[in-house]
């Protein structure tokens, strides 16, 4: 069979097409959809927030500073309860197949694109399902009393309370800016869905077509009113098995490999083709103890895990060896991080005393939920599970190892059916609050991301105060001291920050890693 | 008549059924569509009821199942909680690439295998019929994740003679036609523009996953026309032929293969039906953007619309195809029609 093909096969090789100022990004799923409202995950932010549109204010490049993006300035009053944006003049919308804009940027796209997500009776509101997870999950429809049109170029948000996240929650990717006449236009047609399907922004590339489940086109935007890389089409290949990516990142067929897999880094390093940058991820591996079940309700059993746990050996077994260990549950780059708190040294005679005095000097039988998924936080849940079942017997504590698939672990995880379970968090927008606070504090019980159901009334004060202290000096000074408490109350075994890695072409020049893990290629240049 | 009617009452009581099974059993298996949604950040409960009566799941499941039968007799399979994309929309438009790749691998598999088990029988206990058949078995038994993978290190990443994965090139944008590929880099506009190279490109770009897909198909193929062939040929009639001084090229092609070829057809009947709903890996390993990729996603989202609406699709064609098959039968053998 292989003599019919060959000839075939080199005329193929042969006629294999020159690729220029292309850029061909192996992307791993299919976005599930170009709004960046509506998305959660990462592959639709890449392929829409991080593309196509804008903010009023941006995280810069590689940071999780915020500069100014579609404003070109703000204020904040002095009761810190109202902010006016300055907009950006001269921002032109995308000129599209479908669409050709007759006016710039202004303030009535700004007030568009918050009310969409916050007034129920808003036209476009439940066009796409009507589902905005994220303006939901950060609490904004409950922060943001009202927004309104001071002039074209100017438009003031007020606020419930004073939130001193407000400006990083809108450098996040759902609070883009769509283009309110595109949006007014296909209602006269009567083709509202297609402002998400068929998207027109202002950021750095143009949406030009999607084939489902195979490739995302993008081409350069002409009238880009910020800076720019060299790259005149951007291709998303969407390629979902690591390895394969990783041997077409080899071939030349595309110029990036996202999410390359551990174990394949090894091998892009001695590749003098190809550039493996890493950076220290900004997300936190734990063990949730359920504290409202027996016997997890005591500080000191808690602690004996804690004791009773080898962390620094799971970083070369499962991370192998890209990660730190955590003490604490907002990894080392955020600021406020204290680090002058002490962690849980491995100590399993501590441990068992610590299990005596708490009247468990034979120990316990329990159960600890493993993470299902393979993600940057825990790459192999099952195997990490295994060592801390080894770890535990030492203690006597004997432990059944149990999973379900994904959407069932979060399904029984939501109801506290768990005892201990793996679980862990990627930063949103790089405020402590979006750790400490999303993480542990009490409301976060009822809204289910708080798996330890821990709710400790000094903590909880702490992390809602800072949250609208505007003074940063004072915010961090609360975020410490809420970190001791944590840290002396246990409610989790805090285990891994871990290090991400993005792989490229040895020409792909300017790329900085993003800290909250989308892939930015607006200043990217193809040398 | 009759035979017709026997064949419809079949397929739509199949129908029904797989749909019922279908659309219990993933409503069994715990998690829901919404907290897959949201993932690790978790939902209020007040706001998980809401959005889950908007979806129509506070419903009783029988009302559900009422409601999606309802709606699907007449046309409407209903939208992909994920994507808010109808679901026939987006079956259509993954279709095309499963089918070109399942008939190319299966055209491959029949070409190769076909004249395999034919020689394989005439040359019996040979040395070629043993290799032959070795090969067909470890052929049958390899993990088509791990053939796909080697198949790529061999052919692209060491010798560079085809792509790694994709369907085309990408800086060949194809005006949608068919959806396959081979036919719509041929249309003239394409051609006018860019010549045959975007047909090459997608030609070169199918050679690696049909020949993971074709594996199996061609070794079973190539035993079963063995097998075939080989009972055949040890029937009375053929030793008559024989002594008659028949040309041994007519005993074979004329009287031995033509009776041996009915139990291949059936056979070819049942690959066509594994290759639609069993390329999953192949199509997750060569990036292919097909529709077992998209079942087991919407299985792992718990996208209970996509489910429903892609297993009772992919049945249906499954079930039809069967039924031709039975037709031809029915034509072919004289038997029948008494």
């Amino acid at each position: 069979m292989l003599i019919k093909v060959l000839p075939i096969l080199l005329i193929l090789a042969l006629s294999k097409p020159v690729m220029a100022k292309n850029f061909v990004y192996c992307s791993e799923g299919s976005p599930s959809s170009f709004n960046p409202q509506i998305v959660t995950d990462g592959t639709s932010v890449n392929a829409s927030a991080a593309t196509i549109y804008n903010r009023l204010v941006d995280f810069e490049s590689g940071t999780t500073k915020i500069i100014p993006s579609l404003a070109e300035s703000w204020e904040i009053s002095k009761d810190k309860l109202t902010y006016t944006f300055k907009l950006r003049k001269g921002v032109k919308f995308h000129t599209t197949k479908s669409f050709t804009p007759t006016r710039d940027f202004n303030a009535n796209d700004v007030v568009f694109s918050i009310n969409r997500q916050r007034l129920p009776t808003h036209p476009y509101h439940n066009v796409s399902g009507g589902k905005y997870e994220y303006f939901d999950g950060m609490e904004m429809g409950k922060i943001i009393k009202d927004v309104v049109v001071l002039d074209p170029m100017k438009v003031q948000i007020t606020l419930n309370q004073p939130e001193a996240p407000f400006l990083a929650n809108m450098a996040m990717s759902f609070m883009s800016i769509l283009s309110e006449e595109y949006a007014t236009k296909l209602q006269a047609a009567g083709k509202m869905a297609e402002l998400d399907s068929n998207p027109v922004g202002t950021g750095p590339f143009v949406f030009q077509s999607y084939a489902k489940d195979s490739a995302i086109k993008f081409s350069s935007n002409p009238s880009f009113w910020g800076k720019h890389g060299n790259i005149d089409k951007l291709i998303f290949a969407i390629t979902p098995d690591a390895s394969v990516r990783h041997q077409k990142l080899k071939t030349g067929e595309c110029q990036f490999a996202n999410e390359p897999s551990p174990a394949d880094v090894v091998e892009m390093k001695k590749n003098s083709q190809l550039v493996v940058m890493q950076d220290a991820g900004l997300n936190v591996g734990y063990l949730a103890m359920n504290v409202t079940k027996k016997p997890f309700d005591n500080v000191l059993v808690r602690q004996a895990v804690n004791l009773a746990l080898n962390k620094s050996s799971y970083i070369e077994a499962i991370y192998l060896g890209n990660a730190k260990v955590a003490k604490n549950p907002l990894p080392p780059t955020i600021w406020s991080y204290n680090d002058s708190v002490k962690d849980y040294e491995y100590n399993p005679n501590k441990a068992k005393e610590l299990l005596k005095k708490a009247g468990l000097a034979n120990g316990f039988d329990t159960e600890i939920w493993t993470l299902p998924v393979s993600r940057p936080y825990n790459p192999n849940g099952k195997k990490m599970g295994e060592l801390m079942q080894a770890d535990l017997a030492k203690v006597g504590i004997k432990v059944k190892l149990v999973t379900f698939d994904w959407p069932t672990y979060l399904k029984k995880a939501s109801t506290g059916e768990h005892q201990m379970l793996q679980m862990g968090w990627t930063g949103d927008n790089g405020d402590p609050d979006n750790f400490l606070n999303t993480l542990l504090g009490c409301g976060a019980v009822t809204s289910g991301s708080n798996y330890s159901k821990w709710c400790d009334k000094k903590f909880n004060q702490l992390v809602t105060d800072a949250k609208t202290t505007p003074d940063t000096k004072k915010r961090t000074a609360q975020y410490k001291e809420a970190q001791k408490i944590f840290k002396s109350e246990a409610p989790w075994v805090t285990i891994a920050h871990s290090t991400v890695f993005k792989a490229m072409a040895k020409n792909v020049k300017g790329y900085k890693i993003d800290p909250l893990g989308h892939d930015v290629f607006t200043t990217v240049t193809v040398e | 008549m009759k035979f017709f009617s026997r064949k419809f009452l079949t397929l739509v009581t199949s129908l029904l059924g797989i749909s019922f099974i279908c659309f219990m059993l993933i409503r069994l298996i715990p998690g829901d569509p919404i907290l897959n949604l949201v993932g690790e950040r978790g939902i209020d409960p007040v706001k998980y009821q809401e959005m889950k009566k908007a979806l129509g799941l506070d419903l009783p499941l029988i009302t559900q199942f009422g409601i999606f039968v309802k709606n699907a007799l007449q046309g409407n399979l209903g939208t992909s909680i994920v994507s808010s994309n109808g679901v026939w929309t987006e079956f259509i438009e993954r279709f095309p690439a499963t089918f070109e790749l399942g008939m190319v691998a299966l055209f491959l598999a029949t070409i190769i295998g076909i004249p395999l088990g034919i020689f394989a029988a005439i040359k019996r206990n040979s040395f070629f019929d043993y290799f032959l058949m070795g090969a067909s078995l470890i052929g049958y038994s390899m993990p088509i994740f791990w053939w796909g993978l080697i198949l790529i290190l061999v052919f692209s990443v060491k010798s560079g003679l085809t792509p790694v994965s994709g369907r085309i090139d990408l800086i060949y944008d194809i005006p949608t036609f068919t959806g396959l590929y081979l036919v719509d880099t041929l249309q003239s506009v394409v051609v006018k523009a860019e010549g045959f190279k975007p047909f090459l490109s997608a030609l070169s770009h199918l050679i690696l996953p049909s020949i993971a897909l074709g594996t199996v198909p061609l070794a079973v193929i190539a035993r079963m026309t063995r097998s075939s062939m080989l009972e055949v040929l040890g029937e009375d009639y053929i030793r008559t032929a024989k002594a008659k001084g028949m040309s041994k090229r007519r005993i074979i092609f004329i009287h031995a293969l033509r009776n041996a070829l009915v139990p291949i057809i059936t056979t070819l009947a049942l690959l066509f039906g594994s290759i639609i709903t069993g390329a999953i890996l192949t199509e997750t390993i060569f990036s292919w953007p097909g529709i077992g990729k998209w079942i087991v996603q919407s299985i792992t989202a718990r996208d209970y619309p996509v489910i429903q609406g892609g297993v009772l699709i992919i049945s249906f064609i499954i079930i039809l195809t069967n039924i031709i098959v039975d037709l031809i039968y029915y034509l072919l053998n004289p038997k029948m029609r008494s």
